[in-house]
């Protein structure tokens, strides 16, 4: 994984074009349904901490899933507790 | 019923697995979610889905939120919340809290006017509530503008937020 990166940039050395690396979608799921989806954009803080809120109760299964601009992906999966 | 907050965090830096955060809504108490990677991906549709390119490319709000929702007027709204800074000395790292308290709301969509890009994100909602919250970047002091369609219709609140340091190098 690499920095987030805004723009498109260019290797000063190589001139070689180094591709804008940032999350574009984020898909929200509780129980796998669709909750939120949302579209990002280069104007999120690098570290964008983006949330929601949810109803839901004990045992209910939220997903979080993203995909970034060079189409790599991910998804985590947690059971809501008790809160403790 | 109860209400949680779903926050997720996602810094390029850390280790693939990406981490989740859920806090209890009134924040008595706060839970930090176990860290879950997986390795196997399932290819799924929504992921693949059109990103509006041309929205968040728009230089400018009315641009943008006609390639967004397809028209640019809004009605002005007392019932969108932002909870924001009035001044912020970081423009790298600017929090930003909406709530809509309107019916039937399909997107929230924030944008910060002198930012070259205006769009920040628009979240599309099917179930989740009215909310979202963020950290933004801000190129310059701006007004911050928040877009919610409920019911087929565009409402809209703004707010202006100071920066001494934009935030739009990286």
């Amino acid at each position: 994984m690499s920095e987030k990166r805004t723009r498109i940039r260019v290797n000063p050395q190589t001139q070689e074009k180094i591709p804008a690396h940032f999350i574009q979608k984020m898909i929200f799921l509780l129980n796998g349904k669709e909750v939120a989806i949302a579209d990002v954009g280069q104007g999120v803080s690098k570290d964008p901490l983006i949330s929601i809120r949810i109803k839901a109760n004990r045992g209910d299964k939220v997903k979080v899933m993203w995909s970034d601009t060079l189409g790599e992906k991910d998804e985590t999966e947690i059971a809501i507790g008790d809160g403790a | 019923m109860k209400r949680y907050l779903l926050s997720h965090a996602c810094r390029y830096g850390d280790p693939p697995a990406t981490r989740a955060r859920r806090t209890f809504l009134k924040g008595v108490l706060t839970a930090v979610g176990a860290l879950l990677s997986a390795g196997l991906l399932k290819p799924l549709h929504a992921l693949a889905a059109e990103w509006p390119k041309t929205a968040f490319e728009s230089g400018k709000i009315e641009g943008t939120l006609q390639n967004l929702f397809g028209v640019t007027q809004t009605t002005a709204s007392a019932s969108i919340k932002i909870t924001a800074p009035y001044q912020a000395e970081n423009g790298a790292t600017v929090r930003l809290a909406v709530s809509a308290d309107l019916p039937n709301v399909s997107t929230i969509a924030v944008l910060v006017e002198k930012n070259e890009r205006p769009l920040i994100m628009a979240m599309n909602f099917s179930g989740a509530q009215p909310y979202l919250s963020l950290r933004m970047k801000m190129a310059q002091t701006s007004d911050v503008y928040v877009v919610v369609k409920s019911q087929g219709k565009l409402y809209s609140a703004k707010q202006n937020i100071k920066v001494t340091v934009g935030g739009c190098g990286g």
